[in-house]
């Protein structure tokens, strides 16, 4: 841990009081706490110390850490995350090589059991050769480096639930953080990328109260995915009025209606793109006229496409009703002639019988 | 749940295998069902006719529609209710925008929808007369009598699909996948038990209120 605290550090970088107290106030009403806890939280932060950061990269597109570091123009947020001690990061140390290593080892050994370990990207299982670090395997690397962690944050969708790798047919046998490490507290930060404030404050929670914030039933902190897009969403309104967009570039989308029939996820996914918003709170893909993909749940790439409305089967529907019209006319048919025989054996047998027939003296 | 990792697997199931297997039974029985039934076919009429068939046979699929007096008389709160229910199930099916983008996307048709305040209460209104009828099927002795276990069970298979869509619409549940999951799950169920019950009314009351049309037709009746 670095010696200096969080708001010393912020002062060297022309910080004010004022500016870091306004940062607090949003943050704790970001992580949904009464207002009566700004001062606890400004005092937490002013007094916390760097905590060191491994950050590990395995199967993925670097989209989280562009999403991370080329946000915005600093920030307080920018400078949070900058005066974490991020002691490892692959693709944004100078070192390389052994030196990389070597910086990730001192760490490991400098901060045994108070590290953070930031994951991005799924782990492969098929076989490790299809990500490797300085030729150690990905899931090498995340059991070697996690043995001492605090605890484990999985940023992106990849590092939540598999993401992209994990996408059907999986060939590389890609699986999240979670399912394979249950002896430390993991933190799933999901979305393709996820929003850069929702890891600034997850961390900040971290620093504040010194333990992970309460998370769903999908490891995601509360305080950021508890509500879905669609309860949050701006063209709400126009959903509940029955008013939607069918093209992008019809009447109804010019006016800002409802993107469900474009085949928007927004009912079904749960994140704080509608509130946060993206780019210095500038706008968010609803937004700019787009349907929510639902990057932030587990399998959101196999969940069917993403313009068909969330209504619509995604199975291959027009086929299995095909084979069933052709199964139930045979069947059919063959029950019609079944019954026919029956019937026609049923006149053929029939015959007729008088009153005689009844007659009590009948022999 | 053990057997699926999480709520969206769920959602995705029912969504994809689920429903084609539900689709597959309901199209299989269905057809088996009006195959067996126009295939038994009718002994010839070699009486000289005094009367069209067609005419009389799709007028009588309408006008049967209204109960007569007598019936109105005898049950007038199964006929009420019954009616509310039919046209608050009916708009609520085929007027909520989800479910038109489901007709669309399956038969290339589609209208207009209607706001969801509308829809929201007609689904309250179908519920509270499903109610009703399950109530007066347990009070009224000669109907209780008669009832049977596929009464009870037709009554359950239709209620469920209101239910979960009232729960899934103001997202009762959460995660909202498995609340929708469990509306998309319940209507899968009404369609495998459709074809096997009396539900199969819905597709037979045509034929039925045809051939009988038809057949006063023939004999010159008016009906």
């Amino acid at each position: 841990m670095n010696k200096k605290t969080l708001f010393e550090l912020l002062q060297q970088q022309g910080i004010t009081r004022r500016g870091f107290l306004k940062y607090c106030t949003a943050l704790t009403s970001l992580m949904a706490l009464p207002p009566a806890m700004i001062p606890t939280v400004a005092k937490a932060l002013e007094s916390a110390r760097r905590p060191s950061v491994i950050w590990l990269s395995f199967q993925e597109c670097t989209g989280c850490t562009e999403s991370l570091t080329r946000s915005h123009s600093p920030t307080v947020e920018g400078l949070i995350f900058d005066y974490i001690s991020l002691d490892y990061h692959h693709t944004l140390q100078a070192a390389s090589g052994a030196a990389a290593e070597h910086a990730r080892e001192q760490a490991m050994k400098d901060n045994y059991g108070k590290y953070l370990v930031v994951v991005d990207g799924s782990i492969p299982l098929a076989d490790p050769g299809y990500s490797t670090i300085a030729g150690i395997s990905n899931l090498d690397m995340l059991n070697e480096t996690v043995a001492g962690a605090a605890a484990v944050i999985a940023v992106g969708t990849c590092s939540a639930y598999g993401g992209l790798p994990h996408a059907a047919p999986n060939p590389t046998g890609a699986v999240s953080v979670s399912s394979l490490i249950k002896d430390k507290p993991v933190i799933n930060v999901p979305g393709c990328p996820p929003i850069p404030t929702v890891i600034t404050g997850v961390l900040a929670h971290y620093l504040t109260f010194g333990s992970i914030p309460e998370l769903d039933e999908l490891g995601r902190p509360k305080v950021f995915y508890g509500q879905s897009i669609h309860d949050r969403c701006y063209r709400r309104p126009f959903y509940d009025k029955g008013l939607f967009a069918e093209t992008f570039d019809d009447e109804g989308a010019k006016k800002g209606w409802c993107l469900y029939r474009l085949g928007c996820k927004g009912p079904m996914t749960y994140n704080a793109c509608a509130t946060l918003k993206w780019n210095q709170q500038t706008s968010w893909p609803v937004e700019s006229g787009h349907g929510c993909l639902g990057c932030s749940e587990p399998n959101f790439w196999d969940a069917g496409s993403f313009y068909q409305a969330l209504s619509i089967p995604d199975g291959d529907y027009a086929r299995a009703a095909g084979y069933a019209a052709a199964a139930g006319v045979a069947v059919g048919a063959a029950a019609g002639f079944v019954h026919q025989k029956t019937k026609s054996t049923a006149v053929a047998q029939h015959s007729e019988i008088s009153v005689d027939d009844f007659s009590l003296n009948k022999d | 749940m053990e057997l699926f990792s999480n709520a969206n697997d769920f959602l995705l199931w029912v969504r994809g295998d689920a429903f084609n297997i539900a689709l597959s039974i309901f199209v299989i029985g269905v057809i088996i069902r009006v195959l067996e039934i126009v295939l038994l076919g009718r002994k010839k009429e070699y009486s000289e006719p005094r009367g069209s068939e067609w005419g009389p046979g799709l007028k009588n699929i309408v006008s049967r529609s209204v109960a007569d007096s007598g019936t109105f008389k005898r049950a007038p709160f199964v006929i009420v209710v019954g009616y509310i229910w039919h046209i608050c199930f009916f708009i609520v099916l085929l007027l909520f925008v989800p479910h038109i983008e489901l007709i669309h996307a399956m038969l290339g048709i589609k209208w207009p929808g209607l706001a969801s305040q509308f829809i929201d209460a007609s689904t309250v209104v179908a519920i509270a007369a499903m109610l009703g009828m399950l109530w007066h099927r347990l009070t009224h002795p000669v109907l209780k009598f008669l009832s049977t276990y596929e009464d009870y069970l037709v009554w359950l298979v239709t209620f469920l699909p209101l239910l979960t869509g009232y729960i899934a619409f103001h997202r009762m549940i959460a995660p909202y996948p498995l609340a929708l999951g469990l509306h998309i799950l319940s209507v899968e169920l009404l369609m495998i038990v459709f074809p096997f019950t009396k539900l199969m009314h819905a597709i037979t009351l045509f034929i039925a209120r045809w051939y009988t049309g038809a057949t006063m037709g023939r004999k010159g009746i008016e009906s």
